[in-house]
């Protein structure tokens, strides 16, 4: 069997009835889902996550950084304006962007390692779209009560109550969806100023734009149209395919310890009739944001958020019976108990063939053995993780906050001056990537005889010019180099600029030409 | 239309035609889509009345709006230049050191200059301003009649032997074919390659050197270095406008060639001429 591969439904006729052929749909109409309120410590993790997610969403734009006079203050800004990227002591050009893309690479990567370890915790914890139905379902519950109250509810007549409830509950979510795009815009300006200037009416029409499409984007995906996002619409869990393999922890139910089920266990049991753990009791499809039955096998729909083990573990709590019925376990683990208990396949599941004498597992049942998470998959995505992260920090590290960019003239590529001599002309720009004004010496190197020349600043010419720069800023210069006539060669002559800050000891050579009428 | 046949498997009605067996199930467009072919269909009809549309003979209905492309384009450019009209003032009513001593105005004024340069100037003087036989290189230091922004500025404005305009520079060569003998042009044209390169016959250098104070250093000096209130050029330095080589410097002897540029002032107004000096001084030879 194959992950992903669901077990055929038990509601199957078994008369051999003809199989679903063309005359069966292809639509299937939503069923509507009311997941019921777990508690368990997976519950609790969950809380724990939402908590910091959302947190770090709303808040970030408002964490303040002091960078002087020159730049902005806030901690975490794109400044789509002036192109510039800001990340609490980190400031980013636009050049330098690679920098976010490393990012993403290592998120990629993250991502991958996680999945190949623990299976869709990203889908059943972290993503955005279960965080944010995590919030509406709060919501819902606390408007409507819980999930039988919700399906008496969503059953009954248009009563005063009913719609009271309702509207109450997508206005809630409304404002929700408001404060989620209202948030995002904080990230792109000065975050207070923004605020009042958007509450104000002033602000910019993208502002209001953004924070519409955010809004509806939110409370559609959010509160309407909620698993149908992860079943229909997301490609990840398509992808996330390819990086599960035997040894990755998906939630599992355990039918080698809970078949054959049955309401009356018990009873069962007294009959030294061979009994599963499974009391049938549906727990596990009620707590289920999918409003799937986890005991059908692995399906596409599962996102591993495991409310159904919280569910599960504490019926079997109630029962005094072995957590685990529903737990986090490797598709290797579970075939391995399965042949176990139906004896390679050969017979149906049998429990006594999992239990010992007074009731405890057998010792060729197999457990969940940490050490698995190490294989040369997980070995080789946290490498290249490690890798990148690294390249990053140490580019990070020995980046310059000094650069000289030279555009050399192309008409004229050069000028006979009355003397004989030969000028070429530049545009130079010196990038002060600091938000402090400095000095930088522009000089050159090599080309002997030559002297700039730079009309901007003095009509002076010499081999070392004193520039000062804006903080934050490009400086553009027009500079001419003039070769006497007895040092023009015959051939284009290669030279550098040099733009240093003696007092950071920065430094950035640039590479460039020199034409002369013999050059071809 | 034939009896309605419905679909078996989907419940659908079909057209009724039928190919081999198989029929076309009949799903009518949807309502909405329907109703919004309607409304495009009616704001087609409006836009025809309101903007131009249909083509006649002569041209197309106007249309009620009065819309046209072209007055939307001049009213873009009217805008433009009611957006510079402060700053194209500004230069207007200054002089050339205020407008080249003030960052706003000189940028301005660079950019604006270049623009004028492209359509106007680089017929005669090249996309890069370098000129070519008989078209000055304003690149270089090198100027005929003077490189500061003021003299520039005249040139543009007046012209050089324009003969439209009263305030023109004018100068002439004479045509030496008829004052010196073939010999004594021969022997001048030596003596003026000999100032910066290396003559046919050294031995004419001499006699040239006394038949050029004779007849040429009135204009072009002692020292053959020009003189900018004739323009006059300085024979002395590497830069030759119209000849190169003792032959071509003989022929220009015998019979000059002169250049002739149009005044600019009358055409282009006097924010434009200043912004083109302002540019013209830019390019490395302004002094």
């Amino acid at each position: 069997m194959n992950l992903y591969t669901a077990k055929k439904p038990k509601t199957e006729p078994a008369n051999g009835a003809p199989k679903a052929g063309p005359d069966e749909p292809l639509y299937a109409a939503r069923k509507k889902i009311f997941p019921k309120r777990a508690e368990g410590r997976f519950r609790r993790f969950k809380w724990l996550v939402m908590l910091i997610t959302l947190g770090i969403y709303y808040l970030t734009p408002w964490i303040r950084w002091d960078r002087g006079p020159f730049a902005p203050d806030q901690a975490v800004l794109v400044d789509l304006a002036n192109r510039r990227f800001y990340f609490f002591f980190i400031e980013i050009w636009p050049q330098e962007f690679f920098f976010v893309a490393g990012l993403l690479v290592m998120a990629g990567f993250g991502l991958f390692l996680l999945t190949s370890a623990v299976g869709r915790a990203w889908c059943g914890y972290a993503c955005p779209q279960t965080v944010w139905v995590d919030l509406f379902l709060v919501v819902e519950r606390f408007i409507e009560g819980d999930r039988n109250a919700r399906m008496k509810l969503d059953a009954g007549p248009w009563t005063f109550d009913k719609v009271y409830k309702r509207v109450t509950k997508h206005a809630i979510w409304l404002l929700i969806a408001i404060a989620t795009g209202g948030a995002w815009i904080f990230y792109f300006a000065d975050a207070p100023s923004l605020a009042f200037d958007f509450l104000t009416g002033h602000a910019a029409f993208v502002a209001y734009s953004t924070v519409a499409l955010l809004t509806a984007t939110t409370y559609v995906l959010g509160g309407l149209m909620r698993e149908q996002v992860c079943i229909y619409m997301c490609p990840w869990p398509r992808i996330q395919g390819a990086m599960l393999d035997d040894n990755s922890l998906v939630v599992t139910y355990n039918d080698w310890r809970g078949e054959p089920r049955g309401k009356h266990q018990k009873k069962v049991a007294a009959d030294s009739n061979a009994a599963g753990d499974c009391v049938d009791c549906n727990a596990c499809v009620a707590v289920c944001p999918m409003g799937i039955d986890i005991r059908d096998g692995q399906q596409l729909e599962c996102i591993t958020c495991a409310l159904c083990i919280d569910a599960c573990d504490s019926v079997m709590d109630k029962l005094e019976r072995p957590r685990g019925l529903i737990a986090y376990a490797t598709l290797n683990e579970y075939e391995s108990n399965m042949a176990l208990a139906t004896d390679n396949g050969r017979i149906g599941i049998e429990p006594v063939r999992v239990r010992k004498a007074d009731g405890a597992f057998s010792d060729s049942v197999r457990h969940f053995n940490w050490r698995i998470i190490l294989r040369p998959r997980t070995l080789l995505y946290m490498g290249v993780w490690t890798a990148v992260g690294i390249g990053l920090v140490v580019a990070l590290l020995s980046r310059d906050r000094l650069e000289v960019n030279v555009l050399h003239d192309r008409n004229p590529q050069y000028v006979l001056e009355s003397d004989g001599s030969i000028r070429n002309g530049y545009t130079i720009r010196l990038l002060n990537m600091i938000p402090e004004r400095r000095t930088v010496l522009l000089s050159m190197m090599g080309l002997a005889g030559a002297e700039m020349k730079i009309p901007a600043l003095t009509d002076a010419s010499d081999r070392v010019f004193a520039i000062p720069v804006e903080p934050d800023k490009v400086t553009t210069l027009k500079v001419f180099v003039t070769l006497p006539k007895g040092a023009v060669g015959d051939a284009r002559e290669g030279f550098s600029f040099i733009a240093e800050d003696r007092a950071s000891s920065e430094k950035d050579v640039y590479r460039a030409n020199f034409n002369t009428p013999g050059a071809k | 239309m034939a009896d309605k046949h419905i679909d078996d498997v989907s419940g659908v009605e079909t057209t009724g035609h039928e190919w081999d067996g198989i029929r076309e199930l009949n799903n009518p467009l949807p309502r909405w889509w329907l109703w919004t072919f309607y409304a495009c269909i009616v704001w087609a009809l409006g836009y025809m009345v309101v903007y131009p549309a249909v083509p006649m003979l002569t041209g197309a209905t106007k249309g009620l709006l009065g819309y046209s492309s072209r007055a939307e384009l001049a009213g873009e450019m009217a805008g433009a230049k009611t957006a510079q009209g402060a700053i194209v003032e500004k230069i207007s009513a200054s002089s050339l050191p205020e407008i080249l001593a003030d960052p706003q105005m000189a940028q301005f004024a660079t950019a604006a200059g270049a623009a004028a340069f492209k359509v106007n100037c680089v017929q005669c003087h090249g996309s890069g301003a370098t000129g070519g036989a008989g078209y000055p290189n304003l690149n270089d230091d090198d100027w005929l009649w003077g490189g500061k922004a003021e003299d520039i500025h005249q040139t543009i404005a007046h012209g050089i032997r324009y003969a439209d305009d009263a305030e023109s520079r004018v100068s002439e060569m004479p045509a030496f074919a008829d004052i010196l003998k073939p010999e004594e042009i021969r022997e001048v044209s030596a003596y003026v390659v000999s100032l910066t390169g290396t003559p046919r016959n050294p031995a004419m250098v001499e006699p040239g050197k006394a038949l050029f104070a004779d007849n040429c250093a009135s204009c072009h000096g002692e020292d053959a270095k020009g003189n900018r209130e004739f323009g006059a050029p300085n024979l002395a330095d590497a830069i030759w406008l119209k000849v190169k080589g003792e032959d071509q410097i003989a022929a220009q002897v015998r019979q000059p060639k002169h250049g002739v540029m149009p005044a600019w002032q009358a055409r282009l107004g006097d924010a434009t001429v200043k912004e083109l000096a302002v540019y013209i001084h830019s390019l490395g030879g302004g002094e």
